[in-house]
């Protein structure tokens, strides 16, 4: 864990408390009515929009001095954007950082879920790009607003069965499409569909922050999530037919990574925390360097 | 062997480094000041104030050095410190018929009360590259006349007289402001303008030059184009009047727009306008076409559905600082949506690939 | 306006009402679990927690309702000089505060509109005690069940049938703070 001192040029976590208020006041209706996107007065941050802004003002408005901040990116604690962003928190809030999953108390993420479960106590603010699941079908927010309040989701099960009756199987392999507490139809950020199941009955607060399109919404802990599907056409969550060829791990989520320019490839877990964990207490994968012997 | 890709944070900083040294260029050449870009790339730094949302010709022209004259970028800069400056309220309407008037033209009557002034600008220079200015040294003067302070009325104030163009009722309602409030659809006027105005000066060109091309067209006279400075009043509680806090220069452009009526309006003019800071009549002639096709629904006009009669398609798409971001977006990494969809290609091959054997 | 109204304010208003936001916010995503907020020190008959609960998440943007012994001179300057809200009738109120008896009839407060349901009123409600007996809660943010010393149960039983709108409640005693969003299912004991 690294702590930083807190930058006295900015205020605490950078917003100031008006807007803190504001951002507050809209998680705590999101939270009261699952699902649902509640618009909020999204301010321009020092960093771009589409690159995490929604996410960075919720985590902004959770954040206190004690808490232990994780970020990642892709899974991985180290790609540049989770850095950065890290870094920011580090310097307008002063508050310690981990990589690992199991002591952090804030989480921010964009595109995965950790493969260590959650518990009590934590939040996860995934950073959403898009936040509308209707969107692609209907460009229109005075449409989709009123679809959500009419609970007309007949549109987007006609897209899903579409895809059944030309490929044999729905085709959407990330942002797939969940209904909270039978409810609101709601977009789970880019995550890969293999991390959907880990939505519904989670002990942590989950976040979603929408910088740009200016929503913010929720799934309070334990919330039924379901992803979208039908009877003869069942969700199955997928990742690659592999084992980490790290640690060995046959139950997590694989980045496929070009290693020569003749088609050699190997798999190793994007939730990079996991994969270090798993490499300490001994598990070893394919190309491992013990595993490979000698050599190294 | 494979090593997973650490040192994040020293790329970025080395990334940091190497562009402070990019944007310094060749030492050997004199390094541009800020009072440099503010005094004579004015136009430039207008476009970052207007777009930016923020009045300060200083901090534009730093915000343009430091950009490397990446425009966006630099309103972006300005962007990001105006959400950090508190607010101690909010000024009184200004007064454009009280402008200290530079420059205004009127398409509709040849003389008018107040008169034409041509003021500084490129309308009629030849598109000549001088090359005198790539010499240095040069310092040209303009001739003076003594400053005339009696009011200039508006052209659309004549045409209301007799009743030949709609009336613009005043109002005292605050106008909502999207930089504090979700934008909300369907949007009034107000906040229409608002977008607008700090909307990209590209966008809302290629969307008002459509207009002037059929896709909504609006049949758009430039009644009035002023540019000049006014004042900035604002009330103070403790003292019971307003004072005046300083004066900034703006471009007002009032369109006058052929109507031939409709189930809800009688045949008369109707308006477009447009309000930017600076001299930025681009913009600002843009902006009063742009306003006045999104007017369709209000002035009982059908739609033809062009780009720029949709409210929504306008307002989501005009703010380059959205744009570029989520645009530039792309670039970051997405290895894991990636990687599922490069299982799932390979999973739909596969069954099609077996589906044609079997079927051979 | 009297020196009480000037004091009672957060010393440190970034660092506590951050602390105080994660507590109401535990409470409001695990209903039934209680949790304890501090640093205002408002004139009565509002709490410690009250008082941080208003600090926390009103300001000059949110319209205030006071409801009966809620509504008295102290109260009203106090949260002008510390917060600045409007104080305003219970139709126009985004955060109403008061004793159970006084907030009602609860048809008054906003329950959000079908197309916005987020633009519901919070109602802050001040309890003499709290504690984890009587109703029976379950829903969104709970495992199994939980039980939490609700004032009655029809109210909250008739506010969960209209979801996704309704009002959402910040129960208040001592320091102690209960969510109970409108999407929890409330039973009898």
């Amino acid at each position: 864990m690294t702590a930083l001192t807190q930058d006295p040029a900015y205020n605490f976590a950078y917003l100031d408390e008006q807007t803190k208020r504001m951002i507050r006041r809209a998680i705590l209706k999101a939270i009261a009515v699952p699902g649902y996107q509640v618009p909020f007065a999204s301010r321009e941050m020092p960093m771009p929009y589409g690159w995490g802004t929604g996410g960075v003002q919720v985590t902004a408005a959770c954040l206190t001095p004690d808490d232990v901040l994780k970020v990642i990116d892709q899974g991985a604690d180290d790609t540049t954007n989770a850095v950065s962003i890290r870094k920011f928190f580090q310097r307008t809030a002063g508050v310690a950082a981990t990589e690992a999953t199991a002591d952090a108390t804030v989480i921010q993420t964009r595109h995965r879920i950790p493969e260590v479960p959650l518990h009590e106590g934590q939040i996860l603010v995934y950073q959403v790009p898009i936040p509308e699941p209707l969107r692609f079908l209907e460009p229109r927010e005075a449409e989709t607003r009123k679809m959500h309040e009419l609970e007309e989701y007949g549109l987007m099960h006609v897209k899903l069965y579409e895809d059944i009756a030309r490929h044999g199987q729905i085709a959407t392999s990330y942002a797939y499409p969940v209904k909270v507490e039978g409810r609101y139809v709601m977009d789970p950020s880019p995550i890969p569909k293999f991390d959907n199941p880990k939505l519904g009955g989670c002990p942590a607060i989950q976040i979603f922050g929408a910088g740009r399109e200016q929503r913010i919404y929720a799934l309070p802990p334990y919330t039924a999530v379901v992803s979208l599907d039908f009877d003869d056409h069942p969700f199955t969550a997928s990742k690659a037919p592999h084992d980490c060829d790290l640690c060995g791990a046959d139950e997590s989520y694989l980045d496929e990574v070009i290693i020569d320019d003749a088609g050699g490839r190997m798999f190793v877990c994007s939730d990079t925390d996991f994969c270090a964990g798993r490499q300490t207490a001994g598990h070893r994968g394919r190309l491992s360097p013990k595993a490979a012997g000698k050599g190294m | 062997m494979y090593v997973a890709v650490k040192g994040g944070e020293r790329a970025i900083d080395n990334a940091h480094a190497w562009l402070a040294a990019e944007r310094r260029g060749d030492p050997s050449v004199p390094e541009l000041s800020v009072t440099q870009i503010r005094e004579q790339l004015k136009l430039a730094v207008n476009r970052v104030m207007a777009e930016g949302s923020l009045y300060d010709p200083d901090l534009a022209a730093l915000a343009i050095k430091q950009a490397r004259g990446d425009l966006i970028e630099a309103v972006f800069l300005i962007r990001a410190y105006r959400t950090t400056l508190p607010r101690f309220g909010a000024s009184q309407p200004i007064s454009t018929d009280a402008m200290a008037v530079d420059r205004r033209v009127s398409a509709t009557f040849k003389d008018l009360p107040g008169g034409q002034i041509l003021g500084p600008t490129f309308d009629y220079t030849h598109r000549l590259l001088d090359f005198k200015l790539a010499a240095e040294g040069e310092s040209p003067t303009a001739h003076t006349a003594p400053a005339d302070s009696a009011p200039v009325p508006h052209v659309t104030e004549f045409l209301n007289r007799d009743g030949l163009i709609e009336t613009a009722e005043p109002s005292d309602t605050a106008p909502p402001d999207l930089t504090r409030e979700p934008m909300e659809l369907p949007a009034d006027r107000a906040l229409r303008l608002q977008a607008i105005t700090r909307g990209d000066e590209g966008f809302i060109l290629s969307m008002a030059y459509s207009t002037q091309r059929g896709y909504g067209r609006t049949h758009a006279f430039v009644g009035e184009l002023r540019i000049g400075t006014v004042s900035v009043s604002m009330d103070i509680p403790e003292l019971g009047f307003p004072i005046e806090i300083g004066e900034i220069e703006v471009t007002e452009c009032e369109t006058v727009n052929q109507f031939k009526g409709s189930k809800t309006e009688p045949p008369q003019f109707t308006r477009g306008y447009g309000l930017v800071f600076g001299q930025s009549e681009r913009k600002a002639i843009a902006m009063s076409l742009v306003d006045r096709a999104l007017r369709w629904k209000e002035l009982g006009e059908d739609s033809i559905g062009a780009p720029a009669q949709d409210e929504e398609f306008v307002l989501m798409h005009c703010d380059n600082i959205q744009a570029t971001g989520f645009l530039e977006h792309i670039k970051l990494p997405h290895y894991v949506d990636f990687q599922s969809e490069l299982e799932l290609v390979r999973r739909l091959r596969a069954e099609a690939m077996a589906a044609q054997e079997a079927a051979e | 306006m009297t020196a009480q109204a000037l004091s009672g304010g957060f010393s440190n208003p970034p660092h506590q009402s951050s602390h105080a936001f994660r507590a109401i916010l535990e409470s409001f995503a695990r209903p039934g679990t209680l949790l304890t907020i501090r640093g205002a020190q408002p004139p009565a008959p509002l709490s410690v927690a009250a008082g941080t609960a208003l600090l926390t998440l009103a300001d000059g943007t949110t319209p205030v309702h006071l409801a009966g012994d809620a509504d008295c001179q102290p109260v009203r300057d106090w949260i002008t000089f510390h917060i600045g809200a409007p104080l305003v009738a219970p139709q126009q109120a985004m955060f109403a505060i008061g004793r159970w008896e006084s907030l009602a009839p609860l048809s008054r407060f906003h329950i959000g509109a079908p197309d916005y349901p987020d633009r519901a009123a919070t109602l802050i409600v001040l309890m003499d005690g709290l504690s984890n007996s009587g109703a029976h809660l379950t829903g969104p943010g709970i495992a199994t069940k939980t039980l939490l010393s609700l004032p009655e149960i029809a109210a909250f039983q008739d506010n969960a049938a209209r979801f996704p709108l309704g009002l959402d409640f910040l129960f208040v005693a001592g320091n102690r703070v209960a969510g109970l969003p409108r999407s929890t299912k409330v039973e009898g004991a």
